[in-house]
């Protein structure tokens, strides 16, 4: 089981790294996210150090959302997800897989990137740590909970719209929790209550969420 | 553990009689309990002590949210028995639900606003229990068009299945977070869920309406899933001879 | 509408000599059926889609060293009833047994999955990584091959020289072969081909049809779908989900 899992995650790698855009437009659209915030309100730094945290994390759910739109209909299209469908390993564990690449080379960004975008809305240097891991626990579940609708949706041409609407409300705990830390740390209160909950929802989200996407690809694979 | 039961159950021919025989008594259980519990309660009990007598909306909110929130549990019910079972007669229910439980939600958040009015000075304000139910708004929404924009009937029914259990499995989750997040951000502020002990008067005509607004939600429910099984079985030849008595 | 398919046994002419119509050079193949399937039963089977009943109460019985052709016209329910047998689709009744056990549960299926090899209409190779790759990968799926396998197994569907060409620079048919190509690598004794011979070119469906034959010869099952006329190959039975008037 091993070896599929590295397979997996080597053909998962060379096909990102083969389409490079794939993976910059949804970084680039965190920053055009972020960068619109000041230009609608203002550049006054108080008022972009009290929106900071909404706005970023605002901006990730989003550019999540978008990257993980495509994430399963080319394999749907090619034919490839019938053959993971009918074969013998798990499918539950190769779609974990399949999500976790997709969390590292978009997710990680965003958490890599989020510092700079603090800096541009005024936050605090000390605050940052903080930021980096919120971002750092949530992202994956952002990533686990897309990838449920991207498996309920994967035989819709109907874009990205309808998956948004399937999912932001299951977003909202994450982006409250998120930001409440965030908040906290501005005001110099403990953040690791935030932290532990952030955990928890992404131990649940890991254990659970593999078997919602494999139950949603089954379904669209035998329409 | 009566299996037949389980599976006659199943039989939308089944549902369609037994249906037909209890609608009539549920129908008159809804208005008459939403008649008494109305009158009772918009005009009759007494006046709160701290809110006159704009609290007596109440008696249509609560009953309505108590509905929405239940209902959203009932497609995830229907939806597991879908997927288990096979059973059709469970895809129906959830299809058919949906859309009430849309409605109850919405009229739940409406009466919230109006009662926010007086209370608070403005219409709508992100207190916990409203933004709960927005926010199961926006999941009835997904459901409905999760079903609408996939176009073969039996696939729609099953994702919208996974993503009903999905979203329950979320909804405790979701309720907390926003409950929590409203301490953090408006700390002093009156809220709906702190009543202090009602008196008879009061929540007796509540039970009422609640219970008919329950007895309305099984009336509409049943109607459209009737409707939905005539729709599906309109080959066989028990509709068809269902059609011909009526017309 | 119509229920119930005629089986129509193609009289058995002559016995398949092991030569392959066309001249093609290939080294002898090296991978054999290893392990014999067992007999593959559908007892009853039952499709609806889109609230039409495709074919019901199919009941057949399939013995080591058959080929069944599924015909019928378009809209027939022959797909589905290959994605039905392969597994991907539940029947809408009835149930399909592999050595007695059902393929829909338990163990049958855990069996079935590690037996069968679907080929669909979508050849599942990905554009963007070589032949070889995709064969690794799809391999890897059931049991992982060598890169020499892979190579040879290029070669015998006469894509010698593509092993490292990305899938997105071949034509529609060189994508077939490629999946194709896992006939020539992978061991499972059940074979499910949906239109196998789309976008081939008349060499390359000889070499197809012998290849199948000599699979069949050595014990294995194989299930397809063609439009292409199967007559001229022995001992190949015919299911005709054909439109009764």
């Amino acid at each position: 089981m091993r070896q599929i899992v590295w397979l997996l995650f080597c053909r998962e790698w060379r096909l990102a790294w083969r389409r490079p855009g794939d993976l910059l437009n949804p970084l680039v659209f965190f920053a055009l996210v972020v960068s619109l915030f000041p230009l609608a309100v203002g550049p006054e730094p108080s008022m972009l150090r009290a929106m900071a945290p909404g706005v970023i994390w605002v901006a990730a759910l989003l550019a999540t959302l978008l990257s993980l739109d495509g994430l399963f209909r080319s394999d749907y299209e090619d034919g490839s997800l019938e053959q993971w469908v009918l074969s013998p390993h798990p499918l539950e564990l190769m779609v974990l897989v399949k999500v976790l690449h997709h969390w590292l080379v978009s997710g990680l960004a965003m958490v890599v990137l989020a510092p700079l975008f603090g800096m541009m809305l005024a936050l605090p240097v000390s605050v940052l740590p903080v930021l980096v891991l919120t971002l750092l626990l949530g992202t994956p579940i952002l990533s686990l909970l897309g990838a449920v609708g991207a498996a309920l949706t994967v035989g819709l041409k109907s874009g990205g719209v309808l998956l948004a609407l399937l999912i932001l409300p299951l977003y909202i705990p994450v982006l409250i929790l998120g930001t409440g830390a965030m908040d906290a740390a501005l005001q110099g209160m403990p953040v690791t209550g935030f932290m532990l909950w952030l955990g928890c929802l992404a131990v649940l989200a890991l254990t659970l969420a593999p078997f919602a996407i494999a139950a949603g690809l089954r379904i669209g694979v035998s329409e | 553990m009566k299996w037949t039961f389980f599976h006659k159950l199943g039989s939308p021919k089944w549902f369609y009689d037994i249906s037909g025989r209890w609608l009539p008594w549920f129908a008159v259980a809804a208005v008459a309990l939403l008649a008494v519990g109305s009158v009772w309660g918009l005009f009759i009990a007494p006046q709160d002590y701290q809110q006159g007598n704009s609290f007596r909306i109440i008696y249509i909110h609560v009953p309505a949210a108590f509905v929405a929130q239940s209902c959203y549990v009932m497609l995830a019910v229907a939806g597991i028995v879908s997927l288990v079972w096979r059973m059709k007669l469970a895809d129906v229910a959830l299809k058919c639900a949906a859309p009430i439980g849309a409605w109850m939600t919405f009229v739940a958040l409406l009466t919230g606003a109006i009662w926010g009015k007086p209370t608070w000075g403005t219409y709508w304000v992100w207190d916990a229990r409203l933004t709960s139910m927005l926010i199961l708004l926006f999941l009835y929404f997904g459901i409905i068009a999760l079903g609408q924009a996939i176009s073969n009937r039996d696939t729609a029914a099953k994702a919208t299945a996974v993503l009903a259990i999905v979203g329950t499995v979320n909804i405790p989750i979701i309720k907390y977070s926003v409950d929590w997040w409203n301490t953090l951000h408006q700390p002093a502020t009156f809220t709906i869920t702190e009543k202090p002990a009602m008196p008879v008067e009061m929540w007796l005509p509540l039970l009422l309406m609640v219970l008919g607004f329950y007895a309305l939600f099984t009336v509409s429910l049943f109607m459209r899933m009737r409707l939905e099984v005539l729709h599906r079985e309109h080959k066989t030849r028990w509709v068809r001879d269902v059609l011909e008595k009526l017309s | 509408m119509y229920n119930g398919a005629r089986l129509i046994q193609v009289p058995v002419a002559l016995k398949y000599s092991g030569r392959s119509p066309v001249n093609m050079s290939h080294p002898p193949r090296r991978f054999g059926v290893k392990v014999k399937p067992l007999p593959v039963e559908l007892d009853g089977l039952a499709c609806e889609r889109d609230q039409r009943e495709l074919f019901a109460s199919l009941s057949l019985r399939l013995e080591p060293g058959e080929v069944l052709q599924v015909a019928g016209p378009n809209g027939s329910g022959k797909t589905s009833l290959l994605r039905i047998m392969a597994g991907l689709l539940s029947p809408s009744a009835g149930d399909m047994r592999y050595g007695g056990e059902s393929v829909y549960r338990g163990a049958g299926r855990e069996n079935w999955r590690q037996q069968r090899l679907f080929i669909g209409h979508a050849p599942a190779v990905k554009g963007a990584l070589t032949a070889e790759e995709n064969l690794a990968w799809l391999c890897a799926l059931s049991n992982p091959v060598t890169t020499d396998q892979i190579w040879q197994a290029l070669e015998q569907v006469g894509l010698r020289g593509f092993e490292d060409v990305p899938c997105h620079n071949l034509s529609a048919g060189q994508h077939r072969r490629v999946a194709l190509a896992r006939l020539y690598l992978e061991q499972h004794p059940v074979w499910i081909l949906d239109e196998p011979f789309t976008a081939i070119d008349k060499a390359g469906v000889a070499a197809l049809e012998g290849h199948i034959m000599q699979h069949a010869e050595q014990g294995g099952l194989v299930i397809m779908t063609t439009h292409h006329g199967l007559d001229h190959l022995p001992g190949v039975r015919c299911l005709d989900l054909g439109q009764v008037n």
